[in-house]
């Protein structure tokens, strides 16, 4: 596995934005968040109101890695969906390669509908990611990070007050 | 894996506390989240049975600062020190950018503290990680108590490479930044080079 940083541009992060936006109408969902399999949060949409999306992340990643182990048990793969219904408030989860696709609803929407238009879209973000992939090593080959000339003092300077 | 958001001007990256059962990696984060402003902080979240062993992980985010414009986030996990929990720790290690392995200095942990060691190992090559290559730091927790192994013979049998060995009283939150801080700039430094 390659430990080079995944970079996300500008313009990757808006059509991703853009895609979620599409999937959140489409679907009436509250809110569709987009993860990696590392627990990072990349990108999310809908209404947040106090909710923390950045646990959100890191458990939905937990939860997906804690199912593929569960499935490999059984000679699965991994388990491409998860749905957990509550009495008001539902989720559901679609793995695509390394990322995860988080939709929040609620009774305005209905779990079918959600898986249905999930899948939809599923391809457009995982082509969108291969990008992002491809053009995250072309950055790390070319030196091109604004990282790549960080001095030791900005780096100590981060802990000044830690 | 550190991920760089250039929309939103951020650096994630994660760093995962590994050690024995009860060797103080939940303290560690607990120390950190208690002594962290608000606003550098998310929510502690700790996946933990009834009598507080962590059952799958600890996590909290911490916002650390600014460099070149991008704020430096960093995700820090522990993982279930106790031998049966093996599938849910080697979960946590996947992505990780950088690793500090938390000793228990009591002489009767000693086994213990070589076999979590052995086992981080073996862990990380499972996803094609290598431990000399990653950033990584030595903690020797517990030298507050009467029965420590001393910090030159821990470090002669549990150091891999070389790595910064930071003594910690992890309950007072003795070395406890030292260690997050020695880890951090190892990761940061790796940036640099990517």
């Amino acid at each position: 596995m390659s430990n080079s940083p995944i970079v996300m541009r500008e313009t990757r992060y808006h059509q991703i934005k853009a895609v979620l936006a599409r999937l959140r109408l489409d679907s009436s969902a509250r809110l569709v968040v987009l993860v990696d399999k590392d627990g990072q949060q990349i990108a999310v949409h809908g209404e947040l109101g106090d909710l923390d999306t950045t646990s959100l992340a890191s458990l939905v990643a937990g939860n997906v890695a804690a199912t593929g182990g569960m499935a490999k048990l059984i000679g699965e793969d991994e388990f491409p969906t998860l749905s957990h219904e509550g009495a008001k408030e539902s989720i559901h989860i679609s793995v695509i390669g390394r990322i995860l696709l988080v939709v929040v609803f609620d009774d305005r929407s209905s779990l079918g509908l959600v898986k249905l238009r999930s899948k939809q879209i599923s391809h457009e973000l995982a082509s969108a990611f291969a990008e992002i992939e491809k053009e995250s090593e072309s950055a790390g080959t070319k030196s091109s990070l604004p990282f790549s000339e960080i001095t030791d003092e900005e780096i100590d300077s981060l802990f000044s007050h830690a | 894996m550190t991920f760089i958001n250039y929309a939103s001007r951020e650096i994630n990256c994660k760093i995962v506390y590994y050690g024995p059962g009860l060797c103080g990696k939940t303290t560690n984060l607990q120390y950190i989240y208690d002594s962290t402003a608000a606003q550098a902080k998310g929510k502690l979240i700790s996946l933990a049975t009834e009598t507080d062993r962590t059952l799958f992980f600890d996590f909290m985010p911490l916002e650390l600062g600014t460099v070149r414009g991008f704020k430096t986030r960093f995700h820090l996990y522990t993982v279930p020190g106790q031998v049966f929990y093996e599938a849910s720790r080697k979960l946590i290690l996947k992505g990780v950018d950088g690793v500090v392995f938390v000793a228990d200095s009591q002489e009767e942990r000693m086994d213990a503290n070589i076999e979590s060691l052995y086992n981080l190992e073996e862990n990380l090559q499972a996803y094609g990680y290598e431990l000399m290559k990653l950033p990584y730091v030595l903690q020797l927790n517990k030298r507050d108590l009467p029965n420590v192994i001393p910090s030159s013979d821990l470090t002669s049998e549990l150091q891999r490479k070389g790595e910064p060995v930071i003594e910690a009283v992890a309950s007072t939150g003795a070395g406890v930044f030292d260690t997050l801080k020695a880890v951090a700039k190892q990761v940061l430094t790796e940036l640099r080079k990517s």
